[in-house]
């Protein structure tokens, strides 16, 4: 295991800057994802939270290059040790992807190949980047469906999709993301479609596997009971922006932002310390549609604490504390 | 307050049984116990929470209520009203009283149908009041739900998916029911419209007195919403007591580990989730016994070879356990 104050001081594995993702609608084009930074360390996990539309799964897509045909990044960086992963071409990107950084998706059932065993598919990814002989290979893919803690893996990697259970098609889609070692992982919803009882073995899983491999993650949700037990990091994006980032201690301690603070009334969860409250904070309205946001501050319309300055004027997302960015300006004058 | 002395609706022993078809000639080869044996009562004004994961036949129990699968045995009677499985077709004077809002909001609305006649459809049917009476109790429908009346000719698709949950409340109180089937009404919502719901849920059976069968495989939901909790392992209820007993002091194994599942929401009350897979079965293929035991810890001999009944232990709380 490799050392974690080493790792505090160590490159980021993954640094975004400033990205900006746009879709080509038929009026043209709107932003989904704008001015979004980000960067994770070998051994971290930033999880990135939101509800839908708010550009999660977007930002997500980018940083693979697995933006649909409709989607492009109009602007910005991603650099993966340091490469400049935007400007390569599609061979280095193949070369690239599922070796140095791989993804884990919400619904393992449509991201495996049905006409592949589950061997079959984890060895094929394995000789894409490593020399290695179809035996070898699937040995290899029986190795890590052993890591994953699939039962009876040899009898496993013989089998199709189909044939498992939701929760150990999951592990099989985390043993295909992990067959290469990479160094990057991004998941995507990776506990959403599953079960209580099998999300708690995932979500163990996942957090032990990183202990051991020490690679870097981000994991994209809309669960607060999740980036509560796994994160390291945390941004809140609304409306296609970053709306707070810290810590996730600071984050449940001290929320700044008034969407994420609506977002922690509006659970209703085990670990309520007030006596249950009879009604539960909700945040009134919708989120606003992409191609029609509001001219200031895109939670404007729904804050409580929204002032004539916040429906004109987009507030910056800037340091407010230590380690603690969000992006309001009411959070100033209070 | 809730009346348990009298229950609104009982239910005893209900079960659904799915024949499994095969072959050229869809041969019965084996069958499904979706609902194996269901009994329960909701008194006036009462919440009862059914939670369970995929599979544990708690949708399907809502359904056979309705009448919207076939029972293929038991008894659901509602007060003042005959045992309505023994019927050929279930009366509409029983369905008046019931009603159901499914989870998902986009398919349980009709797209081409505008909002006025989605709503006002219960009331075209069981033929109540006159169609001036019917478009204005459409307009009261609508505000109670908290919706703008003024919107009763947009179609569904002109809503978002919060706004399509309340139309689909509003179809279910045209008729004034007694009882309301909630299947997942906010699984496929967003948390903060989800927040909303299930306010307006609480405010109206305040305001109209009515009792919900709240299905959800949402812990957190659950505890909010309901007075008591049935939690439910293919297709049987294991363990059934007021809110306060099963999550605070669960007695069922199973309770046990779903209660032990859920995040908690603080990053210092982290769990040490075990990344072991466990044996879980389905109701394909049901565990003799207790059908728990594959994934009990406390499992023994006994459990292998008898299925344990549904014992009250204490204070209104049943459990379905050998060791408990």
């Amino acid at each position: 295991m490799q050392d974690r104050a080493m790792e505090k001081t160590m490159e980021p594995a993954l640094a975004v800057s400033d990205l900006n993702v746009e879709i080509l609608g038929e009026n043209g084009a709107f932003p989904v994802v704008s001015e979004m930074s980000l960067s994770v360390r070998p051994g971290e996990t930033v999880c990135i939270v939101g509800e839908s539309g708010c550009g999660k799964s977007m930002t997500a897509l980018s940083l693979l290059r697995l933006l649909p045909d409709s989607a492009r990044v109009a602007s910005g960086s991603i650099r993966i040790h340091g490469e400049d992963f935007l400007a390569m071409d599609r061979r280095q990107v193949e070369n690239l992807r599922g070796d140095k950084i791989a993804m884990i998706f919400q619904e393992p059932l449509s991201a495996l190949n049905p006409v592949l065993t589950i061997g079959e598919q984890i060895a094929e990814s394995v000789r894409q980047h490593r020399r290695l002989g179809r035996r070898e290979a699937f040995a290899r893919a029986v190795k890590c469906l052993e890591l994953v803690q699939m039962p009876d893996p040899e009898r496993r990697a013989r089998q199709y999709p189909h044939e498992l259970s939701g929760g150990m098609r999951q592990r099989a889609m985390i043993a295909l993301a992990l067959a290469c070692e990479p160094k990057i992982i991004i998941a995507d919803e990776p506990t959403t479609a599953l079960d209580v009882t099998v999300q708690a073995q995932i979500l163990g899983l996942i957090s032990d596997l990183q202990k051991r491999l020490g690679t870097a993650q981000i994991l994209i949700t809309h669960d607060l009971g999740v980036v509560a037990e796994i994160a390291d990091r945390v941004i809140v994006m609304y409306a296609g922006r970053r709306v707070e980032e810290c810590s996730v201690y600071e984050l449940f301690d001290n929320p700044i932002h008034p969407y994420t603070i609506g977002l922690m009334g509006a659970v209703p969860h085990r670990d309520r310390t007030e006596a249950a409250p009879e009604r539960l904070t909700d945040i009134p309205g919708t989120v606003p549609p992409l191609w029609d946001l509001p001219k200031g501050c895109a939670f404007a319309p729904r804050c409580p604490g929204a002032s004539a300055r916040c429906l004109e004027e987009r507030p910056p997302f800037i340091e407010k504390k230590p380690g603690h960015f969000a992006a309001c300006w009411e959070h100033d004058n209070a | 307050m809730p009346d348990a002395a009298a229950p609104l609706l009982s239910v005893e022993n209900l079960k659904v049984h799915f024949a499994i078809r095969s072959g050229v000639f869809q041969r019965q080869v084996g069958e499904v116990k979706a609902v194996d044996g269901v009994s329960f009562s909701i008194g006036s004004g009462e919440t009862l929470g059914l939670v369970g994961e995929s599979g544990c036949g708690k949708s399907t129990t809502g359904l056979a209520l309705m009448g919207l699968v076939k029972a293929t045995e038991g008894h659901i009677a509602m007060q003042g009203a005959e045992d309505v499985t023994q019927m050929r077709s279930i009366p509409r004077s029983y369905r008046r009283r019931m009603q159901i809002i499914f989870q998902d909001p986009f398919s349980s609305l009709n797209p081409r149908q505008k909002v006025r006649d989605i709503i006002r459809a219960p009331l075209d049917i069981h033929g109540i009041g006159t169609v001036e009476k019917r478009r204005t109790e459409v307009a009261k429908l609508m505000s109670l739900v908290g919706l703008r009346p003024d919107q009763a000719d947009n179609f569904p698709h002109q809503f978002s998916g919060g706004q399509r949950q309340r139309i689909g409340i509003a179809r279910a109180l045209a008729l004034r029911p007694d009882i309301i089937v909630c299947d997942e009404p906010v699984s496929a919502l967003d948390v903060s419209v989800q927040a909303q719901i299930l306010n307006l849920l609480a405010d109206l059976q305040k305001e109209l007195g009515l009792s919900y069968l709240f299905i959800s495989h949402d812990l957190g939901v659950v505890e909010h919403v309901s007075h008591r909790v049935a939690v439910m392992y293919l297709g049987k209820i294991v363990e059934t007591g007021s809110k306060e007993a099963i999550f605070t002091n669960p007695l069922h194994p199973y309770s046990e580990l779903l209660l032990r599942s859920a995040p908690a929401h603080d990053p210092r009350k982290r769990h040490k989730f075990s990344a072991v897979s466990d044996d879980i079965p389905s109701a394909t293929r049901k565990p003799l016994g207790c059908a728990f035991h594959t994934r009990c810890p406390l499992a023994t001999d006994i459990c292998r070879q008898a299925e344990p009944q549904l014992e009250l232990k204490a204070d209104g709380q049943s459990v379905a356990c050998h060791h408990r």
